[in-house]
């Protein structure tokens, strides 16, 4: 494929990673934040390359793993309505509620369905006008476009049984939670190229000044994943802390203007409880009030009676805040696994536990296989 | 339109005309509660299965040839000549006459193509809304060879994996079909019988075939998990040997899968003595339904993990059930 | 769920700015797409598409530089990296 497959190529991985062992003299520690990126990380080996001269501390980038529990308890609840159907993105389907996944609720006679686009939802809706139809809307700044779009195409078209249960979460106020704790000990972060492809990372540079960090725009691919880490490590071999663009076929440093344009019509920013993470001020996104007709949190007016609970022995917020490995976590691989989740970075397909479950080295294998 | 009925009036008249008409065999036209069949000498082979595929029909094929080919397929990676099949419709009220004759000829067709008998079935009218259209379930009868295939626990190390097809067709061509992906392709399944290149396989390589299997639902990493489990053996494979379409591959990226574990209805596993990799190429290149075959690894010492994938970066990975929501009805 | 993939624009169904829509086919696979924040790309191009939506369209010569840099790897002067070096130092 085009545009994939030569940001694949074995031999200028080597290439690259030879001159990353090159450039350093000391261990470096770097958190990369999307998901998506931990996956590539290690699918193509890259970490385990890299060990012992790079630290790698995998960030809270996986939208699906932060949705809080009251929001998939709520989505649980609309799914069991039998006036709504639910449709949500394939990845949240395994993650556990404070009850059970949606994929059990659906098996107990929940109206769930997956889709691959939030327009496809509106779609359904426009299909089946006896149903109210609504959309998970979870994801980071990268996905709100495409869920604003989706409203403004019900709007459009008078489709009045469409509407969206919001959950959308912000990296930058994130990674400002992680640098100013005191723990922190990430010296340079590789920024989430397709977040980037939206917001652009001119509000990175701010962040950049105040705590001396290096922030690299990094992309998804073996490639661009190790130019983002060589970037990253040759600016704290010469001392310097600014923000770098590695995936400039797709990033702009001002962004996609009329993606920004679109989601600030739709939504405002708010704080929002990150799962496993803790409140995040200015963390998520909600609609706006003249657009309340399309929130589903209004529409339906669900109350929840129970206390919100996650499985003591999940580490999830420590994992998600790099504070312990995946594999460092007593139950990882015992206990929890993907078929037996104990928390959401687990069943994600961006969740750092799932990567570290799936491409571990068969020599580490502890379970019979 | 078809109405709920149980043995009355209307569903004789259903038998009658449609399915007669459509399979029509001595066999089947003689109507009694049970087939009569002609002994056999040696074993009998038999298997089950169920067909519930949403849609209905697919580039490449529809619940019809798929329940043909299925269940002959399952015959002969056992080593069994396929020869008589029943076939169990449980039809949903309000399913269009048009569409029960159309999967009726698409599986008398792929009967008469795989020389294989119906000589029993059943029929059962349901309310709106349980079987989704169409379910079918066969049972299939076939007469063992002398030496069948050892099965995975003959697998030895050093013994060759190979897989004769490219892979992932079927799962994403069935994807692909479904409205609501709105996805295009010129995407085919690869539904078909593989009686005849396996029994080809079996003739020219005896005991060095050590077991074959079409690897339908959960792919190539199914097939290689229950076989790792069966002999203990660790089984690996190198990506970069898979054979993937470009088409596949697309949609596979797009929608975020591993073609190692889509679904193929046409396309086995085997795992051949070392020695005998040249030959079973040859023979599998030989047949039509099997000339894109290609080695993709071969069985080890039990190391820690059952299956292990080599990537084209890094270092080899235990290869697990997939992540993420199962697809739903490729099967 | 960060999954964006590269495609090729192939077809224009729609240029209205907000509502637009193209066919973008990915190694064979078609899917009409929305094109509303990426409304400049013209047929042939590629783009990235996130959950149905286009995002960015490829800068064919951004996607060329690493392939540039590599080549000239191993020279002196070593490897310039990334553009866009500006910002708070």
């Amino acid at each position: 494929m085009k545009y994939l497959d030569e940001y694949r190529d074995p031999q200028a991985a080597r290439k690259l990673l030879d001159e990353i062992r090159r450039r350093t003299t000391r261990q470096w520690t770097l958190m990369e934040v999307c998901g998506g990126q931990t996956h590539g990380l290690l699918r193509y080996g890259i970490e385990s390359e890299l060990d012992g001269v790079i630290e790698l501390i995998h960030g809270p980038g996986c939208p699906v793993c932060v949705t809080p529990l009251e929001a998939i308890d709520f989505a649980q609840q609309l799914a069991l309505r039998g006036d709504v159907l639910l449709t949500s993105f394939g990845d949240m389907l395994r993650v556990p509620g404070s009850q059970q996944s949606l994929l059990e609720t659906q098996a107990a006679g929940g109206r769930i369905r997956i889709v691959y686009s939030p327009l496809d939802a509106v779609e359904l809706a426009r299909r089946h006008p006896d149903t109210e139809v609504v959309f998970f809307a979870v994801g980071f700044e990268t996905t709100a476009p495409a869920t604003a779009l989706a409203v403004k195409h019900a709007f459009r078209d008078g489709i009045d049984n469409f509407s969206l249960l919001v959950s959308h979460v912000r990296v930058l106020p994130a990674m400002e939670l992680l640098a100013q704790s005191p723990q922190n000990r990430v010296q340079a972060f590789l920024a989430a190229g397709h977040v980037c492809t939206i917001t652009g990372y001119e509000s990175y540079y701010d962040f950049a000044d105040r705590f001396q960090l290096p922030v690299v725009v990094t992309g998804f691919e073996p490639l661009d994943l190790l130019e983002g880490i060589l970037a990253a490590v040759t600016q704290l071999e010469s001392g310097r802390s600014c923000v770098e663009n590695c995936y400039s076929r797709s990033v702009r440093s001002e962004g996609n203007l009329i993606a920004q344009d679109i989601v600030r019509e739709m939504y405002e920013v708010c704080d929002r409880p990150w799962r496993g993470f803790g409140t995040v001020p200015q963390g998520g996104l909600q609609l706006r009030d003249e657009w309340s007709q399309f929130d589903a949190a209004k529409r339906f007016n669900m109350n929840l009676s129970l206390p919100v609970i996650d499985d003591a022995r999940c580490r999830s917020a420590d994992v998600l805040a790099g504070r312990i490995k995946p594999t460092a976590c007593e139950e990882f691989d015992r206990d929890c696994t993907p078929d037996r989740p104990l928390g959401a970075p687990m069943v994600s397909s961006e969740g750092a536990c799932a990567a570290y479950y799936r491409y571990r080295n068969p020599q580490q294998v502890t379970s019979g296989g | 339109m078809l109405a709920h009925g149980e043995g009355g009036r209307l569903t004789r008249r259903l038998i009658r005309e449609r399915i007669l008409s459509a399979f029509g065999n001595d066999i089947l036209e003689s109507m009694d509660d049970a087939a009569r069949l002609p002994a056999m000498n040696g074993q009998l082979a038999m298997t089950t299965d169920s067909f519930v595929v949403s849609p209905l029909f697919f580039p490449g094929g529809d619940i019809g040839s798929l329940a043909v080919y299925g269940t002959v397929n399952d015959l002969a990676v056992s080593g069994a000549r396929p020869l008589y099949l029943t076939v169990s419709l449980i039809l949903e009220e309000g399913l269009p006459i048009v569409v029960l004759d159309r999967v009726l000829h698409s599986l008398a067709a792929a009967a008469r193509r795989t020389d294989i008998r119906i000589v029993a079935g059943d029929t059962k009218v349901v309310p709106r809304g349980v079987a989704d259209g169409l379910f079918i379930n066969t049972t299939g009868v076939g007469q063992l060879l002398e030496t069948p295939p050892p099965g995975p626990t003959a697998l030895q190390a050093e013994d060759e994996l190979i897989v004769t097809g490219s892979i992932g067709r079927h799962g994403m061509a069935v994807l692909c079909a479904r409205e609501e992906l709105l996805l295009q392709s010129s995407l085919q399944s690869d539904c078909g019988p593989l009686w005849e290149p396996a029994s080809l396989l079996m003739d020219r390589l005896g005991t060095r075939l050590r077991c074959m299997r079409d690897a339908t639902r959960g792919g190539v990493a199914a097939v290689l998990q229950e076989w790792a489990e069966s002999s203990q053996l660790t089984l690996e494979i190198e990506e970069t040997r898979l054979p993937v379409s470009p088409e596949v591959r697309g949609a596979c990226e797009l929608l975020g899968l591993d073609p190692v574990h889509v679904a193929n209805e046409g396309t086995m596993v085997v795992a051949v003595e070392r020695d005998a990799l040249g030959d079973a190429l040859s023979v599998l290149h030989s047949h039509p339904q099997t000339c894109d075959a290609v080695r993709i690894g071969r069985g080890t010492e039990r190391k820690l993990a059952a299956v292990v994938i080599q990537r084209g970066l890094g270092s080899p990975q235990p290869l697990d059930d997939p992540l993420g929501a199962p697809l739903p009805r490729i099967c | 769920m960060c999954l964006g993939i590269p495609g090729k624009l192939v077809r224009w169904i729609d240029h209205d700015q907000t509502f637009a829509r193209a066919e973008i086919e990915f190694d064979g696979v078609r899917r009409v797409c929305h094109m509303a924040c990426v409304t400049d790309a013209a047929e042939g191009d590629y783009v990235i598409v996130h959950a149905g939506i286009a995002i960015s369209r490829i800068a064919p010569k951004e996607a060329q530089r690493i392939f540039d840099e590599l080549a000239s790897l191993g020279d002196d002067d070593g490897w310039t990296g990334g553009e866009g070096r500006d910002g708070g130092e």
